[in-house]
């Protein structure tokens, strides 16, 4: 892949839109579809994208494995963390009216955190299984 | 490569039945996703296929049995796109009304997904976890082991 | 004819599935059984989808104007499931990466020979 310069120069073009594709579909998917599974497969695909064209050794270098390995975890936390929040907060668990000033506010908050929590979770996971196929050899 | 355009096509249809959400879903994923994990499993097997020797005449009768019975049982469905399908009448109507004073965001399917059925998505993100783990387990060692000699013994028993 | 109408959602639904079934009943290599359990889910989650839509709805997200939407429950249970269904896949796919490793071969029948002198 060393030799195709179109190429890599429309993946560099195209990969910062992809990236703020998923992120604006993480957090606008209260108003329109979205959420935080398609963002997290979406962000995932522009590191796949990357790792294609630019090899693995290099995508390894923009991400990490145990970076990625923490974020796998660090998304589920974040996600059952908010519930516990809920809870210390006076509510049920995962109820997130009690988070902000008003239930509505706090509903809005809730489901902002969660999201991103599910995106993080489900970008690190693709990633990781992503480079785990790509690094092995036959 | 047919199962990207199988993925792209069912997106079609969801859009078509104003799933939005699940046709963003499958497009990124399934045409996304899931084809770049057959190519690199069809890359680290084979790509031939032992051609089957018998013809599978059981497997053909138990699903046209199995079908059968399923279309017979289909027959007392409500019908396609009927508003007063049983599915319709309970818990959605609650969820439609009372959602924007409770949580006062439009998209119904982020409310429900986040809000309403919080649980059901902090297991599904488990399963995700999980699975994301367990793959991490099953190919993500072999680097570590190559000095040791993990390449030269490649057929021998699971380390 | 008024059967057809109402119910072509189902049979669809039905014939994908089954296809899937005899995919993964029918034959010995690994591979395509994944492929076959994937037209299998594809196919129920086109069953929710479609009983979830509604005559002269708009996708669920409310707006001034609009008082009819088709179900949002289904897309819920359906929009995670696709995601769950890739991570599972792709740990079914490992597993077929990693019996190929150890017996060389993804053939049913294949693995069930090496196994029995043991």
């Amino acid at each position: 892949m060393r030799h195709h310069h179109v190429l890599h120069v429309i993946a560099k073009l195209l990969l910062p839109f992809v990236l703020l594709f998923a992120l604006y579909v993480q957090f606008h998917g209260d108003f329109g579809p979205g959420g935080g599974f398609q963002a997290g497969v979406i962000f995932a695909a522009g590191f796949i994208l990357y790792t294609i064209v630019f090899g693995l050794e290099n995508a390894r270098k923009v991400a990490p494995m145990p970076a990625v390995r923490v974020l796998v975890a660090a998304g589920l936390l974040l996600y059952a963390g908010t519930g516990v929040a809920g809870v210390l907060l006076g509510g049920h668990y995962l109820n997130y009216s009690v988070l902000a000033g008003t239930p509505v506010a706090g509903q809005h908050l809730g489901i902002m955190v969660i999201e991103f929590g599910v995106g993080v979770t489900v970008a690190a996971v693709m990633i990781t299984i992503f480079f785990c196929f790509a690094g092995r050899e036959k | 490569m047919l199962s990207g355009i199988y993925s792209l096509f069912a997106a079609a249809i969801f859009v078509e039945l104003d799933a939005v959400d699940v046709a963003f879903t499958e497009a990124s994923v399934g045409a996304g996703i899931s084809t770049m994990l057959m190519l690199g499993t069809l890359a680290l097997t084979t790509r031939l296929e032992k051609i089957p020797t018998y013809m599978p005449i059981l497997p053909l009768l138990v699903v046209v049995a199995t079908g059968a019975a399923l279309i017979y049982g289909t027959l007392d469905m409500p019908r396609f796109g009927d508003p007063n399908a049983p599915i319709h009448q309970h818990v959605v109507p609650r969820y439609i009304e009372d959602m924007p004073k409770e949580i006062g965001v439009p998209n119904v399917v982020t409310a429900v997904l986040a809000s309403y059925r919080g649980y059901d998505t902090l297991g599904e993100v488990t399963v995700i976890f999980t699975a994301g783990i367990g793959v991490l387990v099953l190919l993500g060692g072999g680097r570590r082991e190559r000095p040791g000699g993990r390449r030269a013994g490649g057929r021998g028993g699971p380390s | 004819m008024e059967l057809v109408q109402g119910l072509y959602n189902y049979w669809i639904a039905m014939i994908l599935m089954m296809a899937g079934f005899y995919v993964v009943i029918s034959r010995g290599n690994l591979i395509k059984k994944i492929v076959g359990l994937n037209i299998f889910q594809t196919s129920v989650f086109l069953l929710y989808i479609s009983m979830g839509a509604v005559e002269g709805g708009t996708a669920p997200i409310l707006e001034e104007g609009l008082t009819r939407f088709s179900n949002p429950l289904p897309h819920v249970l359906i929009l995670t499931a696709i995601v769950v269904g890739v991570a599972t896949t792709a740990l079914g796919l490992a597993l077929i990466v990693r019996i190929n490793e150890a017996y060389g071969t993804v053939e049913e029948e294949e693995i069930h020979a090496q196994d029995e002198p043991a």
